[in-house]
């Protein structure tokens, strides 16, 4: 059927007679088209630019461009500021002071800020209480956590505060009713606020108490000291008064007592006018203390107690035994070198009981010690074990209406965490104020997520009359809650806990001084009154204690500290300073016992460490299974100790590692049998080889001091000399090169002094966080693949020498070289760090086939990333082997998956460095992000850079507590590392080589003096 | 009185051959049809370069971090197995330029598949530099090409870089002079040929070569110049591979000997090669007569010599080791060190496979065994393996710092880049010996003993 409709083109078609509807009908256009004008003229058709073959070209071109645009590449979202926030530049770093505090760590910091996130840790050098460890240094990584709750919990499921407010304050008003009991358990709380706000909440709800629980207790020593001098705290020391320093099992360089001593150590180790510290340290596991020490007595645990007392009856009862033992023997001539020294002696303990504890502070109280600080007295442990047993007998008997817990995970950290659970089932109400869905958390009924310090106000008192603010450097990342915040919310206060803080320190802190001058400094000091000193009259018995084959104990790393941090993948991928083992926990044990039981570490054929494994059965009824087995030199036969913080069941994946050993956690030390299972433990070493194979002058140099002040420098600290024309000649007489003039401008040196390097490791993860050093996981570090920049290696001393070795007549021979590899049982620690030495001759420049790492004028060896196509043969010509490759593409890859696979961690990564690609080799620039910008600065300032501004811009160099590293321009003569070039303890690692670096050492002076 | 009879030399090619036989027993493999052995060995060589491919495509794709290298050792199998092959490829040239030069005849036999080697063994090597980088597709940097990226140039100074140059020349002279040399060859296979497609190939690789009196004069002429340029190149090849070892600082690497003793090594790995090839080729394609027990002597001659140059360089190293008084000599991977340490296995297969076993060469009728030849070469080879394993791993498993020492061990990506390349060159010669003319036929017809021997034989028979 055909259709009767008319289309119609336009309006014009309606009008009868258009003329051009009439010309439509004719022709396609309504007007002639110019064709013969343009077609007609010959001659402009011949000139035309336009050939067939241009023509080609063109339709070609269009249609490559058409279908290049039609593929989609991938769009990078990048949002710019619409209006820029008035503190924040984009490209500077501000940096905030601010206060870690987290109940086990306590330091004033600094925080850098790279728009509006937090990015690195540096320790604020203008207070008193700066010195960063490598766990305060790694706690940014902490605050983009993955594992971090994302908001409050109700029975295990999200809810929101308002909810959660209304249910636990019914709650708590019903207690309150009842006369029922309510108690906090914390962690250690050094905040005077805090407290101020429990008393408030203690006038609100009647009977509630506070109970401050330590995983790591200082129970026994804060009991001591109650008792003589009637307050329940912790003394402070000044090891740099100390000529003689006598540690009983005391770990004063890492985390006894809270740590944060390694400044005033370091300063009294240094040689100057012929003086320097003794130290002699009494212990039985080998800890980073002993291995600094100038002479370490390897006691077993249950001989601490009686080392203590023989010194006590010695020097305070003036009774001398006369037994012949080793161990007796050491005491005694420790007790005359105390004595001699007078009150420039100290004695410290860190046998966890009141008795040894007391006797230690009898000892320095009778010498009248000016080491030990009894008045301004430290609040970083509070924790008594008697409170926090009572509680859970109380919450068994069901005496508890509610337990509310902050900062403290007691689930994982008490020795019996399962019984604690039980009991917190028979509390009506439970609430974990947490990070993370801890152990702790997933027993309560109530969780709520807290903020990292880093997003959080608050203040601190470290150390009587020494106030610190804590300050958020970002806007909370999640829906969290402060906990003094919440305290104030139950106490139907609408005040925030910011203006409460600010309120209170404005009226019994600042006295009129301002706050904002405060915040900025981050400390603010209080002179104290003097009061009379009284000193109670203690009777101290000498205690014994029943020691057995094979006595266990418990210790911190310097990594993984009490375990907070546990899923900080900077913090276990940490080697131990002295195992050199990173990603686990181990059951250290001496070579004798070792062989005893039949336990062996052996290295399979790609050089990784594997090791048997035992069944550890204590005498408080516990059984750890399959624990694997480290050999450890130094450690004291009969004696074995297990590190605390690894085993949490709360982690996943690559970060569930070692065993939790808070179970043997008990008493002094555990008295355990083992026995040897099947199956091997693979460990992830970074070192391999342990003693220094006769290498000891060209590579880490060690004096007496006895030599050091009467010998000429050549008998201790001899250059290596060259054979020039039949004569002995100093390195720089012999030179291939023709030298750069490095008079001119910058020059960067460094100057690590291996007489205070304590081995430490902060710097190693300062250095991390700073350059966005990827995190390769267990097998890869297992593959001696570790990517760290700067590493310290660690010596042992090995009972075989060169003099030996021809006195057996073996020298030379496989049975010596075999010998030489192995540590003595009562071996000499030495610490080195080492990074790329920026060699001024430079074995990896020269043989780099596209000169992607050649030399600056500042003398940095530098690496052109974008330029390496990664031959390797830098690495391999590198005779320090610091170089490292990115073997694999380690951000963004979930065979990779830490903190470069998610974008939450990767927030903490530092925007003026690199992320390196895969393939391409990476080492230690000298930070020269860091110290470009301070010339940048200085330039615009119109000024010369300060020498501390290049020592702060180095991370490590920023980062060293004890002042080991001293990084600057050695041609600023005012420089300190200028000084340290001309010091007669300078020298340079394998200077023999003849690479120049422009990294030098200090070499390393022990005080062997034993009277 | 009987009259002095010179000594007539002992034929190079047996069995009363004429000029037609030989240019029949020559052409056979390339007309004939292959047999079952050819077709099994060649698809496991093949199945061997696809797994090789797999393995490169996998590291390339994945990163070097397939292979068991760590960051203190950080070379093992990769240029391990490109020394190996370099060295290898050193018999071809020695054998066609340096005995062509001493006018050694015997060459005549072997040079052809000895230069095939020399090729595909440097096919094999170069492939391992270039898979070995991080970044493999900004390889080409190594070029001096210029370029926009700024002044950007190669740094002259390193011993890679003269790698490069010197494979690349090496590889290039090598190419021209072998294919020089096939020119006769090829177009007696042309003229033979009855297929047109074969007719069109042998054609076009033959260069038109019509055999006037003029070809052969400029055949000798360049063949000659050839060898002169080729001679040199024998020495430098490895003494510049030498350089990536002899010019760093690492214990072990620093040493002054390795130039001389690399070549040598070369040439005794190199002739091992050619012994193991030709052991089989001869029987596979017939060739008893043209690649007989004398030229399987003579080689092992070489062999010897060039076994003793080694040994003597190793005995000079170790002693220089213990000698030096230096601790960091005392793990290098000829020392007392070495012997006694974990990597003691891998230093006495070195010492028993290039130094004790060669030894046995010096009896007579073992050298004139082709069966102990053949074990010998196989031998020879893992020792020459084992020689650069030694130099790389050993040396960098002992540096300066006791802290950085280490171990490696292959992964299977490792073992099976390597087997792709046992794999690839025996793809490639399996297909050389179906389509090249695997003896210099025009060259060796010159030393048939056509009259003299003859006329010996003749009288003898009276």
């Amino acid at each position: 059927m055909a259709s009767n409709k008319k289309y119609w083109k336009s309006v014009e078609e309606l009008k009868e007679n258009s003329s051009i509807v009439e010309k439509l009908a004719k022709s396609e256009f309504a007007e002639e088209l110019p064709t013969s004008d343009f077609l007609g003229d010959k001659e402009t058709l011949e000139t035309s630019e336009t050939t067939r073959r241009d023509f080609l070209k063109y339709v070609g071109f269009s249609t490559a461009v058409a279908s290049l645009v039609a593929c989609e590449g991938p769009v990078i979202n990048s949002v710019p500021y619409l209006v820029k926030p008035h503190n924040a530049i984009p490209g500077v770093a501000d940096f905030y002071a601010t206060t870690i505090a987290d109940g086990y760590d306590f330091a004033n910091v600094l925080v850098k800020v790279r728009e509006g996130r937090p990015i690195k840790i540096e320790p604020n050098k203008d207070s008193i209480n700066g010195e960063t460890n490598a766990r305060v240094q790694a706690s940014v990584l902490s605050l983009y956590d993955n594992n971090r709750l994302r908001g409050p919990l109700s029975k295990g499921e999200t809810t929101d505060f308002k909810t959660l407010d209304t249910e636990v304050v019914s709650k708590l008003n019903e207690l309150k009713e009842n006369g029922e009991k309510i108690v906090f358990l914390t962690g250690t709380c050094a905040s005077p606020s805090t407290k101020s706000l429990i008393l408030k909440f203690t006038e609100n709800f009647g009977n509630v108490d506070h109970v401050v629980y330590d995983a790591i207790s200082e129970d026994a020593a804060l009991n001591a000291f109650e008792k003589m001098y009637g307050n329940r705290a912790l003394p402070d020391y000044d090891f740099a008064k100390a000529e003689v320093i006598v540690s009983v099992a005391a770990d004063f360089l890492s985390d006894w007592q809270g740590g944060g001593y390694e400044t005033s150590y370091a300063k009294g180790r240094v040689p100057t006018k012929g003086k320097m510290s003794r130290h002699i340290q009494f212990e039985s596991n080998m800890t980073l203390t002993g291995a600094n020490a100038d002479k370490r007595v390897i006691i077993k645990p249950s001989q601490q107690a009686l080392a203590m007392t023989k010194l006590y009856q010695a020097i305070v009862k003036g009774i001398a035994t006369r037994e012949a033992s080793p161990l007796n023997d050491a005491v005694q001539k420790a007790a005359t070198q105390i004595k001699k020294a007078g009150k420039n002696a100290v004695v410290v303990t860190g046998v966890q009981d009141e008795q040894v504890q007391l006797m230690a502070l009898a000892i320095n109280n009778h010498i009248q010690s000016s080491v030990i600080d009894v008045v301004a007295t430290k609040n970083v442990r509070h924790g008594n074990d008697e409170k926090v047993a009572q509680l859970i007998k109380d919450m068994q008997a069901g005496k508890v209406g509610a337990v509310i817990m902050h900062n403290t995970n007691p689930v994982y950290t008490l020795p019996k965490g399962t019984a604690f659970t039980e009991a917190l089932k028979k509390v009506k109400l439970s609430i974990a104020f947490t990070m993370s869905a801890d152990q702790t958390a997933n027993t309560s009924q109530y969780v709520i997520a807290t903020p990292h310090y880093l997003e959080s106000w608050g203040d601190v008192m470290i150390k009587k009359g020494q106030y610190s603010l804590v300050q958020p450097t970002i806007n909370k990342l999640f829906n969290t809650r402060q906990f003094q915040d919440t305290l104030l919310k139950w106490t139907g206060s609408s005040e925030s806990y910011y203006d409460y803080l600010k309120n209170q320190w404005q009226t019994t802190v600042l006295g009129g001084k301002s706050w904002n001058k405060t915040l900025h400094d981050g400390t603010f000091n209080v002179a104290l009154p003097e009061v009379e000193l009284i000193v109670n009259e203690v009777a101290i018995s000498g205690i014994s204690s029943k020691g057995s084959d094979l006595e266990l104990t418990t210790y911190t790393k310097v990594g993984l500290g009490d375990g907070q941090q546990a899923n900080n993948p900077w913090l276990l991928e940490l080697p131990d300073p002295i195992t050199r083992t990173s990603w686990d926990n181990y059951l250290l044990i001496s070579r004798i016992d070792a062989e005893k039981f039949g336990l062996t570490n052996w290295t399979v054929s790609n050089g990784a460490l594997n090791g048997d494994m035992v069944n550890v059965t204590a005498n408080n009824g516990v059984t750890i299974n399959n624990v694997p087995v480290y050999i450890q030199p130094g450690q004291a036969p009969g004696s074995v100790a297990l590190a605390l913080g690894y085993g949490r069941t709360d982690l996943k994946g690559d970060m569930k590692v070692g065993i939790n050993a808070y179970p043997l956690s008990t008493g002094i030390f555990q008295n355990v049998s083992i026995e040897k299972v099947e199956g091997e433990h693979k460990f992830a070493c970074v070192q391999l080889q342990h003693t220094i194979m006769g290498r000891e002058g060209e590579i880490t140099k060690e004096t007496t001091l006895a030599d050091f002040i009467s010998k000429p420098k050549e008998e201790w600290n001899q250059a290596p000399l060259f054979s020039l024309n039949h004569e002995l000649v100093e390195q720089d007489k012999v030179n291939l090169w023709q030298e750069f003039d490095s008079s001119i401008g910058t020059v960067f040196n460094l100057s690590i002094d291996l007489a205070t390097c304590t081995g430490c490791a902060a710097c190693v993860i300062a250095c991390h966080a700073e350059n966005n050093v990827p995190v390769v996981g267990k097998q890869e570090i297992r593959l001696s693949r570790d990517m760290h920049w700067l590493r310290i290696d660690r010596y042992y001393s090995s009972d075989m020498t060169v003099e030996r070795g021809k006195e057996e007549d073996i020298y030379g021979s496989g049975k010596f070289f075999n010998a030489q590899t192995h540590p003595s049982d009562a071996p000499e620690v030495s610490f080195q760090p080492v990074m790329c030495q920026h060699c001024n001759s430079a074995p990896c420049e020269t043989v780099c086939p596209v000169a992607a790492t050649s030399h600056g004028r500042q003398g940095q060896n530098q690496m052109a990333y974008n330029r390496c196509i990664g031959t390797r043969y830098c690495a391999n010509n590198c005779p320090y082997r610091v170089r490292r490759f990115n073997w694999f593409k380690y951000a963004n890859n979930n065979e990779f998956d830490f903190n470069m696979n998610n974008d939450l961690g990767k927030m903490v990564l530092n925007p003026d460095v690199v992320v390196r690609s895969r393939g391409v080799m990476e080492k230690c620039s000298f930070c020269i992000q860091a110290t470009q910008a301070a010339i940048l600065k200085a330039k615009k300032e119109g000024r010369a850079v300060k020498d501390k501004e290049f020592n702060d811009a180095c991370a490590c160099s920023n980062a060293c507590a004890s002042g080991s590293m001293v990084f600057g321009d050695v041609n600023d003569e005012t420089s300190k590392v200028a000084s340290m070039v001309e010091d007669d303890r300078s020298f340079k690692l394998l200077d023999f080589v003849g690479t120049k670096p422009n990294v030098f050492y200090q070499l390393k002076v022990k005080n062997t003096n034993e009277a | 009185m009987s009259h002095y009879e010179a000594p007539i030399r002992q034929p190079l090619i047996l069995g009363d051959k004429s000029y037609h036989d030989i240019s029949n027993d020559i052409a056979a493999p390339v007309e004939g049809k292959a047999n079952k052995w050819w077709w099994s060995v060649f698809i496991l060589s093949l199945l061997a370069f696809l797994w090789g491919i797999g393995a490169i495509v996998y590291t390339i794709g994945t990163g070097i971090g397939v292979w068991g290298l760590n960051n203190k050792i950080n070379w093992a199998w990769d240029i391990t197995n490109f020394v190996w092959w370099v060295g290898i490829g050193h018999a071809g040239t020695l054998i066609s330029a340096v005995l062509l030069l001493f006018r050694q005849k015997w060459r005549m036999g072997i040079n052809r598949s000895a230069e095939a080697m020399t090729i595909f063994a440097v096919f094999q090597a170069g492939l391992f530099p270039l898979i070995h980088m991080g970044r493999i597709w900004n390889g080409y940097w190594t070029m001096p090409i210029p370029n926009q990226f700024g002044s950007l140039w190669t740094n002259f100074n390193s011993p890679l870089l003269w790698d490069v140059f010197a494979i690349s020349t090496y590889l290039s002279v090598s190419v021209v002079f072998w294919w020089t040399g096939l020119l006769p060859d090829f177009a007696m296979l042309r003229d033979r040929a009855t297929k047109p497609f074969q007719k069109k190939i042998y054609s076009l690789v033959s260069f038109g070569w019509s055999g006037k009196a003029k070809d052969w004069q400029r055949f000798e002429e360049v063949s000659l110049v050839l060898a002169g340029l080729a001679t040199p190149l024998v020495l430098s090849v490895h003494t510049i591979v030498s350089f990536d070892f002899a010019t760093s600082v690492i214990p072990g690497w620093h040493s002054t000997v390795y130039p001389p003793y690399f070549v040598a090594g070369a040439v005794f790995s190199g002739f091992a090669m050619v012994q193991t090839l030709l052991i089989i080729m001869r029987k596979v394609s017939n060739l008893e007569d043209y690649i007989t027990r004398d030229h399987i002597e003579n080689m092992n001659k070489v062999i010897l010599l060039t076994g003793g140059i080694v040994m003597a360089a190793y005995l000079a190293e170790f002693f220089i080791a213990w000698y030096s008084g230096s601790s960091y000599e005392d793990f290098v991977y000829l020392s007392i060190g070495a012997a006694t340490g974990p990597y003691a296995w891998a230093f006495w297969i070195l010492i028993l496979c290039n130094g004790v076993f060669p030894q046995l060469l010096w009896i007579k009728k073992l050298r004139r065994s082709f069966t102990v030849s053949f074990i010998m070469a196989l031998i020879i080879n893992i020792g020459m393996w084992f020689e650069r394993f030694d130099i790389i791993v050993i040396n960098l498993s002992r540096g300066h710092l006791p802290s950085t020492w280490g171990q490696f061990s292959p992964t299977f990506v490792d073992i099976g880049v390597f087997v792709g390349t046992i794999g690839f060159f025996f793809v490639l010669f399996l297909l050389y010996a179906r389509s090249f003319p695997v003896v210099a036929q025009a060259e060796i017809k010159s030393i048939l003993k056509s009259s003299g021997n003859g006329f010996k034989k003749a009288r003898e028979n009276k």
